[in-house]
């Protein structure tokens, strides 16, 4: 399946390889280079590239591509989506996931790639399991590591790896077992130009960092789950006991998880908390522009609209920007002609503004397209399509956990066409 | 630092190698020195040295060999990750002298009790093989091995060796089928692609077309014929209709309706990967009815990694063509952003065109037009030509698609002008008469477009349709002949194009110019063009002699050409299996396995049966009846246990006391036994069972509760059901089954009135089962054919002396094939043997395959062992042929397991044949009332008794 992978950095430099067949000499990237070159945005270059003897499938993330090469029939999501199992697992280790990074911790980084594949086969994914495999780096680790000689690598084979819960380790202790989920949902909206909702939906995840000793087996029951549309779940969560009475019941993974992510399914209206006024105008013959942008505030259920963030691409003519906002600060970058307007909260007394003129190329006729406008925001304690957790039990163990919900709603691809 | 005896220098050594081997360094020379460490104590610089040695061994073979001895030592480690990865690093380092060697490993590993460690040697075979491929018969046989093996943590990774080494031995899989269904959710995810992958293949083999048939799911014929509105099609689709109706309805095979029913929940997966595989599955398998669940989880997948949204997407296209209306109610998912790349929002476009249609397209085109101002021009220019496949497919908006389109001709953008000269071209084709008009106004655009390509389609439809605009079709020769030098080839080949067409309709006006282009040409430096002209100058010029041909002139130049049509790229590319390389970048891959069509003709139905199925033991012409047999009994055996001690449910019944609690502890006993608690821990869950059971019988089907408990209990109900139903003799019991099993569970569950409800938690409840699966693994074999006889004993609810129970276990006495057309099987019915209650009452079954009657069955010259007896059944006079008879024997095996002798006799000829008891069959059938049963459960809780025999069906005991 997999052959080889090799990480690129953004100048084009290959800075990691590792092979897991029959070494593939790093030419082969040559035919990566030219796909990039060919792309302007390095979002653009084709996830899979055929060679004469290889194919390369790449990701493109944390500004880093990681290429990996293969060489017969297999389903390229197969291959995607390893790599970017391989790059959360990076995160979560490392915290980032960035060349300096890995740079770093090389040999873990190699140790993590020879268990997570064997014979270009995936082997051990889940986080769990490697990190019982492998210890995460600690500073501490690392003094104890060198003053006892001990290392951090598992003798044991994870008991997770052969039990039927192969996500939770265990022997899991705490003193204080504590299970927090947090209901993030986000909504994509397109707005057209008169401000009316081209399309809107809401997609909504359940993150959960469960801290809890033992065994725990957990049901998570909600208020009105028919909002859920389409769901998807952690491998964790029973499935049928889901499609019989709607109930989450799971012995959860150690740790941060993504319990499951749902799409709030599109016969309801989605309340759409924040409006745009916009008046982006340019005048034929002249070289200024006119810009005027306004946003306020509607449905919002009482809630703050908070991190507001503005940004907008402007067409190629326009040189520069001189804006005032009435709050918050913005920049504009005269090169890539981004157009980003830090708004912080939204007080529904006094909308925030950024009027100014912006000047165009001289002698550039009139743009013929408008820019459209990305907003980003966060309003906390709401979930916007109304889902609400009824109540979270645990079986399996004696101890009273401490439990937590929090809800949030933030714009996912929120777009204003102008 | 490598000589060291620090383990922490040595450490520090191999971390600095490991890093240059990782930047791409060659730190081969380092070899001899890193080699040495192999059998280092310190974990970490022995997976180092593992590390370094993969890479660097097939450089070094020589070198390499001084590792083996480590490696083989490691093998028989107790401890199994060592064992495990020993076997991974001796398997990875490519050495072809060690090929015995590694050979030898992996069938030792195949058997080892760990299966960790039989997973590793599921992924040591493709690198053995495609170290040497010679070793692939071998190689079979592991496989073969490994694909009976239970565990879902091999299951996955079998398969992939099987795909790997011989995806063509289909035939292994058919004993492994239902299995592999039903392991399936449990296995992880990586694994699941694969097999899921595989399974649709095997499928495509195995199975009927779900669509060819309308009769039973009122749709129309087959899914090749959906897609086309031919009059042609339509008929032949009737005729095909016709044909079909005359055959017998297609009725789903219960096995094919497995897969569907235990891929879905699939869908849900927070894996890309796996939601494609099962998508593709249900594309390729799932009759038209049902596909449609698909698409949810499709478009769920659009807010992925934008890697992740290309591949879909590409595939969400083939499937547009396909089956429009599945994507049709998600039109608005495919919606552009300004912030998608460029590759992302061309294959959006494609899909929203796919899915344009009267009803929708208005909504459409009104995005269509936003998307036309976008920046990216690349993507305004695929917008158009969207627009142009919209136009030609729905006949309604071509008007108002061409005048958009010539709007777009004003667009100061050269690319957009372009584009849109290329697409009115190809509307126009469709009906030039009625847009003279336009072809004017594009005729004045000639002067300011540059793009090489929209010049040339200007001049292609001047030429084309001069007869439309005769005044201006000169002049702009007249202007291309002056430019002619400076144009591109592909422009110079469509001013000779339209000189000759001039010359032939208006000579009078264009001869000269025809002629001074033609010369130009003659000198031109492109031979293409300079042939073109020759060609042109014979063909329209007359002279002297001046072949027939030019007499065809007019009519070669003037054809009327039918108008092109404006595809999608992704039509057709649906013969190759969705979700593959092949299907994505449009080409066969390498090691692409087709994707066979379904069998044309029914395939005869009872060959397809045997291999795959389980059915009735009275169906005949099977082959492989004893490994049906075995299949058959096993299930009520995973589930029944299952029902009762699965972790799940135990553990979710927490709050039902004590019993649950304990239910609970058994299993934790389960994970964590090693081989000699196995058999305490199983013989703990069975009576752990029967008290749950008798619990539950008490509280009664009135009141529902916890969802697990009842499922469980549903479960295993619906299980006995089904055994029952299938000792049915009746070849046709596939749906008859399915009807019963409903009316039963209804009798049974007056709550459960919604059947839909009801299917689902069966469809999902087998597959629980492997959570135990791994006891069975290490248990002896005796033990583990005792347990079955008690796990068994639950399903037989009302045995009768004739009637053969399926859900016995029958042993093959004599195989049809050297029976010579005569099959016996044998089980015992574990009643008493009333002639003689020393005896086991043996029940044997003979069935005539042959054409002819069999005469005079009896038994001859038995050779016992001493104290063994025998007691004969009756002789029987005749069996015809395709009919089937039961009798009963006894024999008295003396408590041994001693095999007993004896000649099978007909007429014609004689069989010798053997019948060796189980241990779990030499008992005494007792008859006991519930309240003495339960007396001595109590007092002796560990022994298996010998169940009565005869006890009503709503009894809840354990037998």
């Amino acid at each position: 399946m997999i052959h080889s992978l090799f990480l690129v950095n953004a100048t084009g430099d290959i800075f990691l390889e590792k092979h897991w067949k029959s070494a593939v000499s790093r030419s082969v990237c040559d035919y990566f280079f030219e796909a990039q070159e060919r792309a302007t945005e390095p979002e653009n270059v084709p996830p899979v590239i055929p060679t004469p003897h290889h194919y390369l499938i790449s990701v493109f993330r944390h500004r880093i591509f990681f290429v990996a090469v293969i060489q017969s029939e297999v389903p390229p999501l197969f291959v995607i989506e390893f790599l970017h199992r391989v790059v959360d697992t990076f995160q979560d280790y490392f915290g980032v996931c960035t060349e300096a990074a890995i740079k770093d911790n090389v040999v873990v980084v190699y140790e993590l790639l020879e268990e997570m594949l064997d014979n270009g086969f995936p082997l051990a994914t889940e986080s769990n399991i490697l990190k019982e495999l492998i210890k995460p780096p600690t500073i501490l680790r690392t003094v104890v590591n060198t003053i006892t000689g001990s290392t951090n690598v598992g003798e044991q084979l994870p008991t997770g790896q052969l039990s039927v819960v192969p996500w939770r380790r265990t022997g899991v202790k705490y003193t204080n077992n504590e299970a927090y989920f947090d209901v993030v949902e986000e909504i994509d909206a397109i707005i057209d130009k008169s401000g009316s909702t081209v399309t809107a939906e809401i997609q909504g995840v359940i993150d959960a960092c469960v801290k809890l000793t033992g065994m725990p087996d957990l049901t998570l029951s909600f208020m009105n789950p028919r909002l859920l549309d389409d769901v998807s779940f952690h491998p964790c969560v029973r499935f049928k006991r889901w499609e019989a009475e709607r109930i989450l019941s799971f012995i959860p993974p150690d740790g941060n998880f993504r319990l499951l992510s749902y799409h709030v399914s599109s016969q309801n209206l989605v309340a759409i908390p924040v409006y745009v006024k916009h008046n982006i105008t340019f005048r034929e013959g002249s070289s200024q522009g006119r810009f005027d942008l306004t946003l306020g505030p509607k449905q919002t259920m009482g809630k703050v609209v908070e991190s507001v963030l503005v940004s907008s691409r402007l067409p190629r003519v326009v040189l520069n920007a001189n804006l005032s906002p009435s709050q918050g600060t913005y920049t504009f970058d005269p090169v890539t002609k981004l157009l980003t307007w830090d708004v912080g909260k939204i007080n529904p007394q006094k909308l925030p503004s950024l009027k100014g003129s912006m000047s165009l190329q001289a002698g550039a006729s009139k743009p013929d397209e408008n820019p459209t406008i990305n907003i980003q925001f966060k309003i906390p304690q709401m979930a916007v399509s109304g889902l609400k957790v009824n109540r979270l039990d645990m079986y399996g163990e004696k101890y009273k956990p401490f439990k937590g919900i929090k809800y949030m709603t933030m714009a996912g691809k929120f777009q204003v066409r102008t | 630092m490598l000589d060291s005896n620090k383990d922490s220098l040595k450490l520090e050594a191999m971390k600095r190698i490991v890093a240059m081997v990782a930047r791409g360094k060659n730190a081969s020379d380092l070899f001899p020195a890193v080699v040495k460490n192999v059998a280092c104590k310190n974990i970490e610089v022995k997976k180092l040295v593992y590390v370094y040695l993969v890479r660097y061994a097939e450089e070094q073979q020589d070198l390499a060999l001084l590792s083996i001895s480590t490696f083989q030592r490691g093998l028989k480690d107790p401890n199994q990750l060592i064992r495990a990865s020993a076997l991974r690093v001796l398997s990875s380092i490519r050495v072809t002298i060690i090929v015995p060697i590694m050979m030898l490993a992996i069938k030792e590993a195949a058997s080892d009790m760990s299966p960790y460690v039989r997973k590793t040697a599921a992924h040591a075979i493709p690198k053995l093989y495609s170290l040497d491929p010679e070793q692939k018969d071998q190689l079979i046989e592991v496989i073969e091995k490994l694909l009976a093996d239970k565990t879902t943590l091999v299951a996955g990774s079998v398969v992939m060796a099987f795909e790997e080494v011989c995806p063509e031995r289909i035939e292994l899989i058919h004993k492994n089928y239902r299995k592999l269904c039903n392991l399936l959710i449990d296995v992880e995810e990586w694994g699941q692609v694969v097999i899921i992958n595989m399974l649709t293949r095997y499928a495509r083999t195995q199975f009927l077309n779900p669509n060819i048939n309308e009769s039973l799911l009122e749709e129309g014929g087959e899914k090749e014929f959906y897609a086309s509105d031919d009059d042609e099609d339509d008929e032949e689709k009737k005729a095909e209709a016709a044909a079909l109706a005359k055959r017998k309805p297609y009725v789903m095979d219960p096995d094919h309706r497995l897969l569907l029913r235990n891929t879905k929940p699939l869908l849900q997966s927070r894996n890309a990967a796996v939601v494609m595989a099962v998508a593709q599955l249900y594309f390729h398998l799932a009759p038209k009815a049902e596909v449609g669940v698909i698409a949810k989880a499709l478009v769920r997948l659009l807010r992925s990694h934008s890697e992740v949204q290309y591949v879909v997407l590409q595939n969400v296209a083939t499937m547009t063509i396909k089956r429009r209306g599945m994507f049709e109610p998600h039109l608005k998912s495919f919606y552009i952003r300004s912030t998608d790349p460029t590759q992302i929002k061309i294959l959006k476009l494609e899909v929203l065109t796919n899915l344009a249609s009267e009803t929708n397209i208005s909504t459409i085109l009104r995005e269509f037009q936003t998307y036309i101002k976008s920046m990216d021009k690349d993507f305004v220019a695929a917008t158009i030509e969207a627009i142009g496949r919209c136009a030609t497919n729905i006949g309604e908006v071509r008007d108002t698609c061409l005048n958009g389109l010539v709007q777009l001709l004003s667009n100061r953008d050269e690319l957009v002008v372009a584009e849109s000269v290329v697409v009115i071209k190809k509307l126009l084709q469709m009906q030039p008469e009625q847009h003279s008009e336009i072809i004017k106004h594009m005729a004045k655009l000639i002067d300011n477009i540059q793009v090489p390509m929209a010049r040339a389609s200007i001049l292609w439809l001047i030429g084309e349709y001069c007869e439309h605009v005769p005044k201006i079709a000169p002049d702009v020769l007249r202007k291309m002949a002056k430019t002619f030098t400076n144009e591109e080839d592909i422009v110079k080949l469509q001013i000779l194009n339209l000189a000759a067409k001039l010359y032939l309709t208006n000579s009078k006006q264009t001869k000269l110019l025809t002629q001074y282009v033609l010369n130009l040409a003659k000198y031109d430096q492109n031979y293409d063009i300079r042939d073109r002209a020759r060609f042109i100058r014979q063909l329209i010029v007359p002279t002297d002699k001046s072949g027939a041909l030019s007499k065809y002139a007019k009519k070669l130049f003037l054809a009327l050409k039918p108008a092109p049509v404006l595809e999608s790229p992704f039509k057709d590319r649906d013969h190759f299996q969705l979700g593959s390389l092949s299907h994505l970048l449009n080409t066969k891959a390498g090691g692409y396995q087709e994707l066979p069509e379904w069998p044309d003709s029914a395939p005869d139905p009872s060959v397809r049966n045997v291999e795959v199925k389980d059915s009735v033991p009275e169906w005949s012409k099977c082959t492989s009846r004893k490994e049906r047999k075995e299949k058959k009994v096993e299930k009520p055996f995973y589930s029944d246990s299952e029902g009762e001690s699965g972790p799940t449910e135990s553990a979710d019944s927490g709050n039902y006391g004590d019993q649950a609690v304990v239910a609970l502890g058994s299993w934790n006993i389960l994970k964590i036994s090693k081989t000699h608690t196995h058999v305490l821990c199983a013989s703990f869950t069975s009576d752990q069972s029967s008290g749950e059971e008798q619990k539950k019988e008490r509280k009664g089907v009135k009141q529902r509760r916890s969802g697990s408990e009842s499922e469980s209990e549903e479960e295993s109900e619906s299980e006995s059901s089904e055994s029952e139903s299938g000792s049915e003799e009746d070849s046709e019991s596939d749906t008859d089954t399915r009807k019963k099993k409903k009316v039963w569970t209804h009798a049974h569950h007056p709550q459960h009135c919604h059947s839909q409800q009801f299917l689902l938690s069966t469809s999902v409840a087998p597959t629980s089962s492997p959570q135990v699966t791994p006891v069975n693994n290490f248990l002896s074999s005796s033990l583990a054919s005792d347990l079955e006889g008690l796990s068994l004993t639950d399903t037989v609810l009302a045995p009768t002396t004739i009637a053969p129970s399926a859900s016995v276990r029958m042993y093959e006495l004599l195989h049809r094939i050297t029976g010579e057309g005569l099959g016996v099987e044998y089980c015992f019915n574990r009643q008493a043997f009333s002639p003689d209650p020393h005896m086991v009452a043996v029940q044997i079954h003979f069935t005539n395959n042959t054409s002819c009657e069999t005469k005079n069955l009896h038994i001859e010259e038995p050779k016992l062992q001493s104290g063994m007896r025998i007691k004969e059944f009756p002789e029987i006079d005749m069996l015809p042929a395709g009919e089937s008879v039961s009798v009963v024997m006894g024999i008295d095996f003396c408590d041994s397991t001693q095999a007993a002798n004896f000649q099978l006799c007909t007429h014609t000829r004689k069989f010798f044949v053997s019948i060796q008891p189980p241990v779990g069959e030499l008992m005494t059938p007792i008859f006991l009332t519930e309240n003495e049963f339960k007396k001595e459960q109590g007092e002796s809780s560990h022994l298996h008794h010998q169940p009565p025999p005869h006890i009503s069906s709503s009894s809840p005991m354990l037998k």
